[in-house]
């Protein structure tokens, strides 16, 4: 079964120093790092101390509310640091690997014959429950409750983000493994979405249902494709993962072994040679980095696409989640009379002055700078230009500002996560932090309602 | 050490001092900040609200400069009336020039001078950064007032407009009334003679009232209001050639601006058009009524009632108003479709205020800011379609 669905309100952003479509394989990385953070809202409880050993696939620490919900160590080595922040809060778990990896084996598990409970059980022991993340709330997915459908998006339209054609090529056997398992786990459907042109990976798999999407980004984001393909109603609970999670865990369940390998996009202008590595979950980015060469000192490094990843400092390590990895120049300098001179060089959704409108197809090589300062909501009708979702913006902005609960939930709070507003945030002329008012308006929820 | 190194060195100065905002606005306007981007999206568009307020700016100069030729070709068209044959040969000359920038320049001054120290004062009370609305207000406020308004009149008013219309509010992008209007109304309302009547729209008219010889200018809506007849062409309307508030004469330069702001995507086209049509369906059921013969030619209401639909377009201040104020973002509605409503009503009722009200025969002032007040309320049902339509989705998958 396959849909259209054809998104047209969106921007995409095109960006300097795409990755080439060559895959190498990163040098292993020396450390790993997992870094709680990751998991929002989860508080972890070790299990591991410092010094202690640990092969690909222990556990490491657990959810402090939810103990079924493991966290495991993605390589084989020996726990070296715990580093703590303000209030003893762990930032950071180091693992110094091994030469040579040795993985827990959890045991081969058929994903046609077995059963929900075995697989939901398999999931959680292997550490590869935080992969599934939830709607509403954006947060890991509660071990309690059934999803009424899970979507995964296949497509990524965002800037500079890594090509699932590319990265999932060869690995349709873990993926029919992973979303047979989880079509077990709803009684609803597991939705696919990918592109329209292309070979997907997908497109030849079994109990899913497709859906090809086309349109600008952010026709790619999952949030988009649930809005439009059935939207998450009060007390639904929809599950969300990402294809390169699913191969780990289709890997799992043909192997026994968690095997956390990523295809990363390094990507950017400020990469010497963008193109895939092969790596795994919490290595040093530095491993990819300094193989293929930053052309300057002054930069930032993205886990992450540049409109939802995080900063992580060159010498840091890949986020948990992350597939990609974006190096763009920082804007940390002055511009003379930049308010008012003639823009060539920048996008812009308007013609003040601003002529990204002539050249749709452009590359532009954007930096950090914010463009402008923080400013009240003045300018209206902006954000909708480029946000699908059928829902207003800066009302639902607003009512997270003012912590109204009856308005979010009025306005369709659950049915978004941050990355929905990653584009309205772009587009912002008063330079609002939007994923951010999400964010704590979602945490506002979870906490009072959830 | 340049210029930028030295201001950045200052920046660091003042930084957490009383000062702040004030160096940060001066500085802002002459350097971009070096801000970077800390959570979310690590790139932004290019916009930001200078650049938007900027934009409208740049909009009103044509209407500023139009309006500084107008005042000196209108002084001295009212004391010659030959010069009023030739209206373009006698427009664009020295003269007018000179006597307009020497009346229109001391508005513009006062106008930005005293707003934009109100807007000083709060940001550093408030602590809070200097805000880009008033570059707007500031440009508006003597585009609308009549020329020989007194500075002192001027400057209460705009105290009163910012302080009350705007900054009791936090300022920009909190206020409910478009502040310009504010202030508008407040010298409408608190000096009435000195903003109606055949003396005010004529430099140079109240000073020489009295004398042997006077000169006086009446409106367009002035003479249709009282039931005469307007000398001026329909040309003459469109293209400015007639007294009026400073700016707010030239329909063909407001149409530009308009397109201007159109095309930037800085004005919303939605506002502009609904207006239109809101004034066009008014003044073709006042046309339609006096069709029907409902209103006969002794009623106070006959002359403009009877003024074709398409004039009520060119003349009075309905065409600056729809452009310039009521295209506001923070005022009108916020919703696409809620600007439809928006912009009809305040085109409709513009001209019903216009028609209706004997005192004061301009009814786009008040018709934008009774709208404004409208404005969240429209919004408010708007959304509320949103909220229903996902309420009906919940009902039918619980039912």
């Amino acid at each position: 079964m396959s849909k259209d669905i054809k998104i047209k309100k969106g921007l995409t952003i095109n960006l300097k120093g795409e990755a080439e479509k060559t895959l190498s394989s990163a040098p292993r990385s020396r450390t790993f790092a997992i870094r709680p953070s990751n998991f929002h809202l989860i508080i972890p409880k070790m299990v591991v101390r410092e010094g202690g050993k640990v092969q690909a696939g222990d556990t490491i620490f657990y959810s402090k509310s939810n103990e079924l919900i493991k966290f495991v160590s993605p390589v084989s080595g020996t726990l070296t640091k715990i580093e703590r922040g303000a209030k003893r809060v762990i930032k950071e778990i180091i693992i110094e690997a091994d030469p040579q990896d040795t993985f827990k084996d959890f045991g081969v598990l058929s994903p046609d014959s077995s059963s929900a409970e075995a697989i939901k059980a398999r999931l959680l022991e292997s550490g590869c429950w935080p992969f599934i993340i939830q709607r509403p709330y954006a947060v890991i997915a509660d071990t309690e409750q059934e999803p009424r459908d899970i979507f995964i998006s296949a497509l990524s339209t965002a800037p500079l983000a890594n090509d699932y054609d590319f990265s999932l090529h060869g690995k349709e056997k873990e993926l029919q493994a992973a979303v047979t398992a989880l079509s077990k786990l709803t009684k609803g459907q597991v939705h696919i979405g990918v592109g329209k042109s292309g070979s997907s990976p997908f497109k030849d798999l079994r109990d899913i249902t497709l859906h090809t999407i086309s349109g600008p980004h952010p026709a790619g984001n999952v949030g988009t494709q649930i809005n439009k393909i059935a939207p998450v109603n009060k007390n639904e609970i929809i599950w969300t993962i990402t294809p390169q999670d699913l191969v780990i865990i289709g890997e799992l369940l043909l192997t026994g072994k968690f095997n956390p390998e990523r295809i990363i996009a390094l990507s950017g202008s400020e990469v010497k040679t963008p193109k895939y590595y092969r790596t795994r979950i919490g290595s040093e980015a530095a491993t990819f980095l300094y193989d293929s060469g930053l052309k300057d000192e002054n930069v930032r490094v993205i886990s992450g696409d540049v409109l939802t990843g995080a900063k992580i400092s060159p010498k840091g390590h890949l986020g948990y989640y992350s597939n990609t990895v974006t190096v763009i120049p920082e804007g940390d300098d002055y511009e003379l009379f930049g308010w008012t001179r003639p823009v060539f060089n920048k996008i812009s959704t308007s013609r003040a002055l601003t002529f990204s409108w002539l050249t749709p197809n452009k590359i532009y090589d954007l930096d950090t700078n914010t463009n402008g300062e923080h400013r009240a909501f003045v300018v209206t009708g902006n954000y909708e230009e480029v946000f699908p979702l059928d829902m207003f913006p800066m009302q639902m902005l607003k009512a997270c500002m003012v912590k109204d609960l009856d308005a979010m939930e009025a306005l369709g709070m659950y049915e978004v996560a941050p990355e929905d507003f990653s584009l309205t945030e772009f587009v912002c002329v008063s330079k609002q932090p939007h994923q951010q008012i999400i964010r704590n308006g979602l945490d506002l929820m979870y906490k009072e309602i959830g | 050490m340049g210029l930028k190194q030295n201001l950045h060195k200052l920046k660091e100065k003042y930084k957490g001092t009383k000062m702040e905002p004030a160096f940060n606005a001066l500085h802002t306007f002459l350097y971009t900040p070096n801000d970077t981007t800390h959570s979310g999206a690590h790139v932004r568009s290019a916009d930001d609200l200078k650049r938007t307020m900027n934009t409208v700016i740049m909009a009103l100069v044509p209407c500023l400069i139009f309006g500084i030729f107008n005042t000196g070709y209108q002084h001295y068209a009212a004391i010659d009336n030959t010069l009023r044959l030739d209206p373009l040969g006698n427009f664009f000359t020295w003269d007018n020039f000179i006597l307009g920038a020497w009346t229109v320049l001391p508005l513009v001054i006062v106008s930005y001078v005293v707003g934009l120290g109100v807007e000083f004062i709060f940001a550093i009370i408030k602590k809070h950064e200097v805000e880009e609305g008033y570059l707007v207000t500031g440009m508006l406020v003597p585009l609308i007032v009549p020329i020989d308004i007194p500075l002192w009149m001027l400057t209460v008013a705009v105290i009163f407009g910012v302080v009350i219309g705007k900054e009791v509010f936090g300022g920009t992008g909190m206020n409910i009334l478009n502040p310009a209007l504010t202030i508008r109304a407040f010298l409408f309302f608190a000096y009435p003679t000195w903003m109606s009547g055949d003396k005010v729209w004529v430099q140079g008219a109240q000073a020489m009232a009295g004398q042997p010889d006077a000169i006086s200018g009446e409106t367009i809506l002035g003479t249709l209001a009282a039931n005469g007849h307007p000398v001026y062409s329909v040309w003459d309307m469109f293209w400015g050639f007639i007294p009026g508030s400073v700016g707010e004469t030239s329909t063909f330069l407001i149409l530009i601006g308009g397109l201007f702001l159109i095309f930037t995507k800085i004005g919303s086209w939605r506002i502009m058009l609904s207006s239109v049509i809101g004034a066009i369906v008014m003044g073709l059921i006042f046309n339609g009524i006096v069709d029907q013969g409902w209103i006969q030619e002794g009623s106070k209401f006959y002359g403009l009632m009877s003024e074709v639909w398409w004039h009520q377009l060119i003349i009075g201040g309905l065409a600056f108003g729809i452009v310039y104020m009521a295209t506001d973002p923070v005022t009108a509605s916020q919703t696409n479709k809620g600007k439809w409503i928006y912009g009809f009503f305040i085109g409709f009722m513009a001209i019903m205020i216009r028609v209706f009200n004997p005192a004061y025969p301009e009814g786009v002032m008040l018709a934008i800011l009774l709208m404004n007040v409208f404005a969240p309320t429209i919004d408010h049902y708007v959304v509320r379609g949103n909220i229903r339509k996902r309420m009906k989705r919940l009902k039918v998958k619980t039912a």
